[in-house]
Parts: C-alpha cells; sequence; structure tokens
C-alpha cells in the first residue's frame, strides 16, 4: 500500500476547510436525498452547479460527501415511507418499512447508518489498495486501447441493467449523438448541430441532460399516477440503538454485504443495483428463518445496505484509474472533473495527487460524518420527507433552472432541460432506460477523440483494434458481454436477478 | 403519435408493449437520420484523417439502424407474433399528462427566455408560479403562495448564500 499517499490523502483531507465542505456536502445530499422521490443521481445533479464555486480539490470532496448523503437520505426514505429514490435502495425498502411499521424504525436506520459505515471504511481500504497498480496498467493505454475499453464499458452497462438490450443501445448511441454537439474540438473547432446558436457551440451542459432526464422527465412520470397514496409516515424515531441480539444478526450480513459490493461495484452499469440484490438473495439462502424475510428481518437491511454502499465506494476505482464511469453520478463527476479542467484517468494520481488521495481520504470522512450526523438530526429528516409533493416539484424544478443557469449564464442551458426533458420523458415511457443515454453523453468526447487519434496512428487501418492485444480483449469482452445479454437464456436469470423477492 | 398509455380497457401489455416500440423504434430512426443528414454537411473526412462529420453520421446511421430493429420489433408483436423478448412495461402507466406536464416545461421555457431580460426573481416566480399551477391540488392562489415562498428561499440560498453572480435586475428592466 502507498502509505506516503495516504499520509497525503488524510493530511488534506483533515483541513479543515475540507472537512467543513465534506460535512456541508453530506448534509445537503442528505437533505435533499431525504426528499420522496429524488434518488441519489437527482440529488447530486441538482447540488453540481453549487459546488463548481471551489477549487477542484475542495469540489470534489463536497461532491463525494454529497453522493454519500444523498445514498443514505434515500434509504431512510425508503426505510421509512417506503419510497425508495433507486433500485437499489428499493431493496432495503423489503424489510426496512417493515421494521419501521413494527415500531422498529430505529434499529433499522441505526443498521443502515452503521453498516453503511463499516462498508465504506473497508472499501476506502481496497480503493487505496487497487487503484494505484491499476493506474500503472492504464498508463500503457493508447489511444487504441482507450476506445475499446470506453467501448467495453458502455457495453458492460447495459449487459447488466435490466430491460432491452436494443433499445438500451440506442440510448447510448443517442447520447454519444448528443455528445458531439458543439465544436469539434480535435479538428477546427467547426461547430457541430448547433443550429447556428452560439451559445451552443460549448457543446449541450451535462448538468442540464442530467437534471432533464432524473429530475424534469421523473417528475413527469410521477404525473401519470393519478393520485400518489399518502404514504404512513413515521413521525417518530425512538431506539436509535441495538440491542445485543441486533448487533449479532446484523454482523455476517455486514461483512458478506461489504465483501459482495465491493467487488460488484467495479463492475460498470448495474454493479450497486446487482451488488444489493444479491446480498439480499444471499442473507435469505443462508438464513435459518427465510421466511422472516419481507417483514422485517434486520438482516435483509444489514447486507443489502452494506452492499450498495462498498459498491458506491469502489465505483470510484474505474472512475479514478481509467475515467470510466459505473454508475450514473460517477458520469456526472466525470463532467465535473472536466470543468475543473481535470481529464478523469490515469494521469490524475500523478498530476494531481492531492485531489487523487484526498478524495479517497475525504470518503472515510464523509462516511464518518454521515454516523455521527444522521442519527441525531433523524427528526429533522423526518420533517423534510413529510414536505409536501405539491411543493416539493417546484421547488426541484427552481433548483435544476437555476442551477442550470448559474454554471455559465447561458439561458440555452435551461432551454436544453426543456427539450431533453420532453424527450427523454416520451423514450422512458416507451421503455428506454435514461442512463445509457447519460453514460453516452459523458464518454462521447473520450471515445471519438481516441478513435480519431487511433486511427491517425494507424493510417486509417481500423485492424489496429484487433491487433494490439489489450485492445483485442477488450472488444472480446464486450462482444461477449454483448451477445451474453440478448441470450435468452441468460435473460431470464438477469430478469430473476433483478425481480427476485418483489 | 399514438401512445401506448391511453385507451386502457381492453389494451394487452403486448399492444402496449408493441406501440411503445413502434414510437420508440420511429423516433430513433427520426433522430438518427436527423443527425447523420446534418452530418452529411460538415467535412467527412477519410478514415484515416476523419472531419468533423465522420463520427457523426456514423453514429447517426447505427442509431437509425437500431431503431428499425425496435420498429420491426413492434411490428412482430403488434401481428401478434411472440417474440423471445416478452416485453411487459413494468408500470402500468397512466395517461399522458398533457396540461400538467405541459405547464412544467413551460416554467422551465420561461425562466429561460426571461432571465437575461428581466433578472433570476422575475424569473424564478414564473417558473415557479407554472409549476405550483400544475401541482394536484394546487389552486391559482395556493400556487402564487408557493411561486413566493420558493422564489425568496431560492433567492436566500443562491444570491445571499452562495452568491452567485445571477442578473437580478434584467436588461430590460435596467439591471
Amino acid at each position: 500500500m502507498d502509505l506516503s499517499g495516504i499520509a497525503l490523502g488524510l493530511e488534506t483531507a483533515i483541513q479543515p476547510e475540507n472537512v467543513l465542505l465534506c460535512l456541508l456536502g453530506v448534509t445537503l445530499g442528505t437533505a435533499v436525498g431525504v426528499l420522496p422521490g429524488i434518488g441519489p443521481t437527482a440529488t447530486v445533479a441538482l447540488l453540481l452547479p453549487i459546488t463548481f464555486n471551489f477549487d477542484p480539490t475542495a469540489s470534489l470532496i463536497m461532491l463525494a460527501g454529497i453522493y454519500y448523503g444523498a445514498q443514505y437520505g434515500g434509504s431512510t426514505t425508503a426505510i421509512l415511507i417506503n419510497l425508495p429514490g433507486e433500485s437499489s435502495a428499493a431493496v432495503t425498502a423489503l424489510d426496512g418499512h417493515q421494521m419501521a411499521r413494527q415500531g422498529r424504525a430505529g434499529p433499522a436506520l441505526a443498521t443502515a447508518a452503521l453498516g453503511s459505515f463499516f462498508a465504506g471504511t473497508v472499501a476506502t481500504v481496497i480503493v487505496a489498495l487497487f487503484a494505484p497498480p491499476l493506474v500503472d496498467v492504464a498508463l500503457e493505454f493508447g489511444p487504441a486501447e482507450y476506445f475499446s475499453l470506453v467501448v467495453l464499458g458502455l457495453i458492460i452497462s447495459i449487459a447488466l441493467a435490466s430491460g432491452s438490450t436494443v433499445k438500451a443501445l440506442a440510448m447510448i448511441v443517442l447520447g454519444l449523438l448528443l455528445g458531439t454537439v458543439g465544436q469539434d474540438l480535435f479538428g477546427v473547432g467547426t461547430p457541430r448541430f448547433t443550429f447556428g446558436v452560439r451559445e451552443l457551440y460549448g457543446g449541450l451542459d451535462f448538468v442540464s441532460i442530467a437534471v432533464a432526464l432524473f429530475a424534469l422527465a421523473e417528475i413527469m412520470r410521477n404525473f401519470e399516477r393519478r393520485e400518489r397514496s399518502e404514504s404512513m409516515v413515521t413521525k417518530k424515531v425512538e431506539g436509535l440503538w441495538l440491542s445485543r441480539d441486533d448487533a449479532r444478526r446484523i454482523t455476517s450480513p455486514v461483512l458478506r454485504g461489504t465483501a459482495l459490493g465491493s467487488a460488484l461495484g467495479v463492475l460498470p452499469g448495474g454493479g450497486h443495483v446487482l451488488a444489493s440484490f444479491t446480498s439480499y438473495s444471499v442473507e435469505k439462502r443462508v438464513s435459518k428463518h427465510p421466511e422472516k424475510f419481507g417483514k422485517g428481518a434486520i438482516e435483509g437491511v444489514a447486507g443489502p445496505e452494506s452492499a450498495n454502499n462498498a459498491a458506491a465506494q469502489t465505483s470510484f476505482i474505474p472512475l479514478l484509474t481509467l475515467g470510466l464511469p459505473t454508475h450514473p453520478v460517477m458520469a456526472l463527476l466525470i463532467g465535473a472533473f472536466i470543468i475543473q479542467g481535470i481529464v478523469p484517468g490515469p494521469n490524475v494520481i500523478n498530476e494531481e495527487p492531492e485531489l487523487f488521495w484526498g478524495l479517497i481520504a475525504s470518503f472515510w470522512v464523509g462516511n464518518l460524518l454521515l454516523v455521527v450526523l444522521n442519527l441525531p438530526l433523524i427528526g429533522l429528516w423526518v420533517k423534510l420527507i413529510s414536505v409536501p409533493y405539491d411543493v416539493l416539484f417546484p421547488a426541484i424544478i427552481a433548483f435544476a433552472t437555476i442551477g442550470c443557469y448559474s454554471i455559465g449564464l447561458n439561458p440555452w442551458d435551461v432551454f436544453v432541460i426543456a427539450i431533453i426533458g420532453v424527450l427523454g420523458y416520451a423514450l422512458i415511457r416507451w421503455g428506454c432506460e435514461p442512463v445509457p443515454l447519460l453514460f453516452g453523453f459523458v464518454l462521447a468526447p473520450i471515445l471519438e477523440d481516441n478513435l480519431r487519434r487511433a486511427m491517425i496512428i494507424s493510417r486509417g487501418d481500423p485492424s489496429v483494434f484487433v491487433t494490439r492485444p489489450i485492445s483485442a480483449c477488450l472488444l472480446g469482452l464486450a462482444a461477449i458481454a454483448l451477445v451474453a445479454s440478448v441470450m435468452p437464456a441468460i435473460r431470464r436469470k438477469r430478469e430473476a436477478v433483478f425481480t427476485e423477492d418483489d | 403519435m399514438t401512445d401506448p398509455g391511453t385507451g386502457a380497457g381492453t389494451d394487452t401489455g403486448a399492444r402496449r408493449a408493441a406501440r411503445a416500440d413502434l414510437c420508440a423504434g420511429g423516433t430513433f430512426i427520426a433522430l438518427g437520420g436527423g443527425f447523420a443528414i446534418g452530418a452529411l454537411q460538415y467535412d467527412l473526412g477519410t478514415a484515416f484523417q476523419m472531419g468533423p462529420g465522420y463520427v457523426p453520421l456514423a453514429l447517426g446511421l447505427t442509431l437509425a439502424a437500431l431503431g428499425a430493429l425496435i420498429l420491426g420489433h413492434g411490428v412482430l408483436l403488434a401481428l401478434g407474433h411472440r417474440t423471445a423478448e416478452h416485453e411487459t412495461l413494468e408500470e402500468q402507466a397512466g395517461p399522458v399528462p398533457w396540461r400538467r406536464g405541459g405547464l412544467l416545461v413551460a416554467g422551465v421555457v420561461i425562466f429561460g427566455l426571461t432571465v437575461d431580460g428581466l433578472g433570476i426573481a422575475v424569473a424564478t416566480f414564473a417558473t415557479t408560479f407554472l409549476a405550483a399551477l400544475s401541482g394536484h391540488r394546487n389552486t391559482p392562489l395556493k400556487a402564487l403562495v408557493i411561486a413566493a415562498g420558493l422564489t425568496v428561499l431560492c433567492l436566500l440560498i443562491f444570491v445571499v448564500g452562495l452568491q452567485l453572480s445571477l442578473p437580478l435586475l434584467g436588461s430590460w428592466l435596467g439591471g
């Protein structure tokens, strides 16, 4: 392990300013994350603009804090009112909400917090251990390898997701196309698809795209449901401490969940979702009382929550070493890196060691702050959950528009929200997943740059992608993943993973 | 544009899925075709030295092809064929919220149109008012109250708290 790196990281992370920003991030993230119907991706997208004022390290530490806070807030909402903001929290809701109904909301929340903290701590060490060697591998990559790596990442992200593979592929390609809007910076700066609008020369803003898909389109989806069932809000949360029996029961699920999550988190696409679903079914399988699952089994909260949080942590490995997002939030972080003038990838560790190690160390600080902050402030979160939706969504819209506008004072960033929001709403309604579009959009410049670079180096010979061994392996894996995801037998198994224990 | 969500009652899952596929496929073909045609205006270059149009043209054609696949799948479903992919749209979607969704989108567009001219306060108020109006139980009066409250809150957060340099009064108001 790189001890000097970790020392540098801790030194950076515990600077008062950074701790304060991490705390602010965790608080804001939780506050927005607990709001019903707002998942971590929407939370991060909504809060991104306010982090751009700080220097790169501080702003990324704050963003990471927002991400953990949003995750924890989502679990809180899932447990208390059974309205999970994203699919991985849906697993927590299964038993967590049943516990809340039985008056055991306190232990459920404490389990989520402690499990997450433990998982986060372990996964942080894993990131510190495995990221540097991967960087060494990645530094050997040329444009051909990078191109193939991005292709692999995009393909795996749809192989793991549920739903139609062809539609997911189409969403990726649409995202890639949207990513080409703006000046062609590889060449002489020809403006592409800008319709003569100068404001679009810089391209579509990734915050606008994210907010359009995960806030505007999502609200319109909610409008489809005629009447929102007024769900029971658990007004009082008592007895936050775990009994000795509870503590004994959660120990092994937390350990297993941490291991599963750490491993699966590095997979692009649905790694974290897969982690919580798998952890749940594992716990059910090894339990002596599987019939108690779905009826308030504390193991069913401890395992998936730990898995989810460990995965959230290790999903930073591909981001920090290869510049590859494995989670929609990571895709947003890539955008944030680029706005700060940093190209995410293997060069970060050498060129910005303070940022790299500071971010890793702040993972742990953030997780610690979460435990310290969330349990005492639970009363405040409960109040936030009770905000009526009719007030909540105008607030989301206001935040989204002002936030996007504030980044570049460009009204077109706001129009893009409306256009992509409507398009995204229609496509989601027709069974297309929005996440692949976001991945495609963020990775479009990287894909195109490396493709064009590789083709120049090979003097226009496309065989370079299959004659260079690493590139060939990556493309081979991508082909296998693609074939596997359309094979009926595997599809059925995959559906089973995602629909088990409904 | 037919819609898979409306006309409930006799609609079976397969027909809903068929219409969803037809709509999605058609949209992808139109968008892919549009991008491909647009890309032809730019220098394509060669595989050796790709111009700005090369990659968008290839992607546009790919998108159109994928759209055709989805469309074909939809046609098969519509004709009553069982395909390998037994797709069912998970949630029973309600009708398209034209009025409420329209108000919401109009609110966003209004913000973009007015923020430079009238400033952040007026634009935020207009956006939140339209958005609040699309609320389920919100009367115009209630929407006004919500909009006023949210505008103050947003000004406090973005202007006072974060000190972002946003145009308080727009150029039309001499700001």
